[in-house]
């Protein structure tokens, strides 16, 4: 218990301009609120009923005022959705420089994953002034990540990736809430954000990073499940070399093209069927069920190490300026 | 028995005394019996509702999760919604005073279908059953909302049994819906025109309108779920190849819609009551019904609002905001013609005038805070928390529930012959309306600092705001008990209410008696001048400003 808060903390890069346009909301409606609400008081006090047998004049309506009170409304309507309009589309286009990290729900825990391979559960690390793009999968029912301090949430689905973005502004510690219903435990789905400086960043993320990053234990899984005897690097097995495949187009069978994303790679691997690539059979075995939300993150960072897209924080245009460099950047810009 | 020629000659008998056999009013045809039938059944629905509602204050009183389990409190915030929204609250005005009244407003002697109409009324007792059993063996977890795959896959409870009694409920309001159509069109007393017909049945033709082009769709996305649930044919489970958005997008095409099931037969309510509380024609008449209409047609269109953040396309979203905006217009326009009707009116301090005032308030508040939520950006962090349980509580319980309740004491004297205790009424539209602030007000500021709706336990910084809300329940609920107590009461100690305690103007309070006869008029009413038509024709003039 204590004083009643009004606002939560303010601590990332679009929470001002939110606030603002909450204020200005508040106060708009507060207008009208206060206006109808003053004009119905003032007319009950003063034109109550004085005798039973009060008969008062008709009238009927008026043209001009209809129209005046159907114009206002939906003119201050416009300039309020243009406004959340702009700032919706800020919140969801992850900017340039954001560098990328998993998060996977699951009845009723955060995992989170950083690209060097340190793992968090119900916590997540991040460094402040630093956008942040989150690729989000679940490994069962629908949940939503929601940061109240970011003003910031996305629903995370099960069988596909979502993607939200946040840069932190402020040092300090952060509510995590789950705000789409999940189960028995959904109010304890819940954990907290560190924004930590720079310096402390790196120091935490070289802490204990376990078995190497999110690549490496990709390589080791496609060692590991056989996919290594399929996909040789030298193009000579039963399947497609994989080396320089993701963030390029593929040619399907019938003559289809398909940007290798994220999406369409999960997609390969779990269900490859689906997306024949050109010149192969329909040979490679389903992985659905047999590889886990973070391992098929762990197989995708692989192969986008290996891939045309050569995942820097940001997909500068430095990078050879082929066909490639600016598919890679679509990727990025757009997100999934 | 012998008759004494002393004793004064009975009045002819009303619908209530016509019979008195319990089978005559099980099996009645009768329009106003099966609204009375229908009133009974939703009180007791919205008692249990609101039994559940406190339940959820009460674990909310205190952060951590100590009075019910996490799978009770899921179970018992899944049963308030289930039971106020399909079984209280689509029916509530529509099945009862819609039922009673339009037939009686419009100089019918019944609805169109009489039989059909009792037809709906056991098929929502059939539904009612279906919902109340599954809910005795064990409850339901998923909320209201049923979202795949959670509610298809995941859940252990009774999902099915639940579902099952909305889906059959759902044909009665498809059967109320179509009775009513045919009616306004087909039964209109000679002389009484579309633009002659009172407001209410202006907001009950757009209802309808709503009940049988929207409720099929639920019906099928409740059937599709159960074909998931039970046959594992994939809709919604990515597992089984399914889209668990679709289902979002199914629910909201016809659960949006729905808010306006809920809301519009409350706006009708209103119109009557302040016209005849005003004692005034409702300013802007032609502009009150045309927008029930406009907002029938464009509440089809905006269901994305739900799922700004589902990962529906971004485009897609800035639709649905826009038509949001749109929508929000009428109901705007609505709220300006009540407040302009009371201009230079004689506006009586009495009950049902009091549920309108605070309809206006309420109203207004529900829906301006709609706004936040159809705007893109901030609905992104107001999605899902408390702001929005705030919201709709404000259209659902402050709009609809008050405009339900004004409607009840001021048809009250018509449909049971009996006034009740005006002072008590009074007293309690006051803590009505307190209560309900004190309950709901609070929730705005809980969602704005992030609060998550359907928490069972939260962090302890919302526990303020949190002991308010439970406060102001408390008072809400006294509130309620009071009418429950007076209007009993009157049924049997209330004063004899003549044919039009008001004043008001309208066919049910001019031509019927208190209670009506079984077919309502002696002979068909003939109408020779239009709605609310309390001022003498020559004296009427028409403002410019
Ligand atoms: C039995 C051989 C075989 C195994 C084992 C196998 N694959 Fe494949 N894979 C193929 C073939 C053949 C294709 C091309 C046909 C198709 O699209 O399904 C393919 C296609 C793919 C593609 C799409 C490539 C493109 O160019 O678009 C990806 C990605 C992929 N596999 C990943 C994997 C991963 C990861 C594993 C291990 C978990 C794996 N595969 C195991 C045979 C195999
Ligand atoms: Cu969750
Ligand atoms: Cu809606």
């Amino acid at each position: 218990m204590g004083s009643i808060p009004f606002l939560p903390p303010s601590a990332s890069s679009v929470s001002g301009e939110v606030d603002a346009f909450y204020f200005f909301m508040v106060a708009v409606t507060a207008f009208f609120s206060l206006l109808v609400f003053g004009l119905v008081v003032f007319m009950a006090v003063k034109y109550r009923r004085k005798s039973d047998q009060d008969q008062p004049r008709a009238i009927l309506g008026s043209v001009p005022l209809e129209i005046v009170w159907t114009a206002i409304p939906f003119l201050i309507g416009m300039v309020m959705f243009g406004w959340s309009a702009k700032i919706f589309f800020t919140i969801m286009t992850p900017p340039e420089d954001a560098i990328e990290m998993y998060a996977t729900g699951k009845q009723w825990m955060w995992k989170i994953q950083h690209r060097n391979g340190k793992r968090e559960i119900n916590e997540l690390h991040v460094p402040v002034g630093q956008a942040i793009k989150l690729k989000m999968t679940s490994e069962d029912v629908i949940h939503s990540f929601f940061v109240p301090a970011f003003r910031t949430k996305m629903d995370v689905l099960p069988g596909r990736y979502t993607t939200t973005w946040f840069r932190p502004t402020k040092v300090g510690k952060y509510h995590l809430f789950c705000t789409e219903y999940c189960g028995t435990k959904h109010s304890g789905m819940i954990g907290w954000v560190y924004v930590m400086q720079p310096e402390d960043y790196q120091k935490w993320l070289q802490g204990d990073s376990g078995e190497g990053t999110l690549a490496q234990r990709g390589e080791k899984l496609f060692n590991e499940l056989g996919c290594a005897n399929c996909h040789r690097t030298d193009g000579k097995g039963r399947g497609p070399s994989l080396v320089g495949v993701a963030g390029e187009m593929v040619e399907l069978e019938r003559g289809a093209k398909v940007l290798a994303d994220e999406e369409y790679l999960r997609e390969s691997i779990l269900n490859p069927q689906a997306k024949l690539v050109a010149g192969y059979q329909g040979i490679m075995p389903v992985f659905q069920g047999l590889v886990s939300e973070d391992q098929l993150l762990q197989l995708i960072e692989y192969l986008k190490s290996i891939g045309k897209t050569q995942k820097a924080p940001a997909a500068k245009p430095a990078a050879p300026a082929s066909r490639t460099a600016a598919t890679a950047a679509t990727v990025q810009g757009k997100g999934l | 028995m012998s008759t004494v020629s002393s004793t004064i000659p009975e009045a002819k008998p009303n619908y209530l005394t016509s019979d008195f056999s319990i089978k005559s009013w099980l099996l009645t045809t009768d329009h106003k019996r099966i609204g009375i039938l229908y009133l009974i059944s939703i009180s007791l629905m919205f008692l249990l509702g609101g039994i559940l509602a406190g339940l959820i204050r009460l674990e909310l009183l205190t952060p951590t999760g100590d009075v019910f389990q996490p799978e009770n409190y899921n179970k018992i915030f899944t049963m308030h919604g289930v039971v106020m929204i399909f079984f209280f609250l689509i029916p509530s005005i529509p099945a009862t005073l819609g039922n009673f009244l339009i037939p009686l407003m419009i100089g019918a002697r019944d609805l169109a279908f009489p039989r059909i109409n009792l037809l709906s009324w056991y098929i929502y007792l059939v539904g009612g059953v279906l919902t109340l059993s599954a809910m005795a063996l064990g409850g339901v977890d998923t909320g209201w909302t049923f979202y795949t795959p959670y509610s298809s896959t995941y859940s252990n409870t009774y999902v099915m049994l639940t579902a099952l009694g909305v889906f059959v409920s759902g044909f009665s309001s498809i059967l109320t819906g179509l009775n009513f159509i045919v009616t306004i069109h087909r039964m209109r007393a000679p002389g009484l025109t579309w633009f002659r017909l009172p407001l209410f049945v202006w907001g009950h033709y757009a209802t309808s309108l709503i009940m049988i082009l929207g409720t099929p769709v639920v019906a099928v996305t409740i059937l599709l779920v159960a074909l998931e649930r039970g046959l594992r044919i994939g809709f919604f489970d990515p597992a089984l190849g399914g889209d668990p958005v679709l289902f979002q997008h199914l629910f909201w095409f016809y659960s949006h819609p729905a808010v306006y099931i809920m809301i519009l037969p409350g706006m009708g309510v209103q119109s009557e009551l302040i016209a005849a509380m005003s004692r005034k024609k409702v300013f802007g008449y032609e502009v009150v019904a045309i927008s029930s209409v406009a907002i029938a047609v464009i509440g089809f269109l905006v269901w994305g609002h739900h799922m700004f953040v589902s990962s529906q396309s971004w485009y897609a979203g800035l639709v649905f905001s826009f038509l949001s905006f749109l929508v929000a217009v009428p109901s705007a326009i609505k709220v300006f013609n009540w407040t302009a009707t009371l201009y230079r009116g004689s506006n009586a301090f009495l009950t049902p005038m009091l549920y309108a005032y605070g309809f206006i308030g309420l109203f207004t508040i529900g829906g301006l805070t709609g706004l936040f939520l159809s705007a893109m950006g901030l609905d992104v962090h107001m999605h899902d928390t408390y702001f929005v349980v705030a919201h709709f509580h404000y259209v659902m319980v402050g709009g609809a529930i008050m405009a339900f309740l004004g409607g009840l004491h001021f048809w009250w004297p018509k449909m049971t012959g009996r006034m009740y205790y005006e002072p008590l009424a009074r007293l309690s539209a006051v803590l009505i309306f307190v209560g309900f602030n004190l309950t709901f007000f609070p929730q705005f500021i809980l969602g704005y600092l992030g609060m998550p709706r359907r928490y069972h336990a939260y962090p302890e910084e919302f526990q303020v705001l949190n002991v308010l809300s439970t406060a102001g329940a408390t008072v809400l609920a006294i509130g309620y008990l009071f009418p429950a107590t007076y209007l009993l009461y009157s049924l049997f100690k209330g004063e004899k209410a003549p044919a039009n305690p008001w004043n008001a103007k309208g066919l049910e309070w001019e031509q019927a008696p208190s209670p009506p006869p079984t077919f309502n008029f002696d002979h068909t009413p003939e109408v020779h001048e239009p709605a609310y038509a309390y001022a003498p024709e020559k004296e009427k003039e028409v403002v410019h400003s």
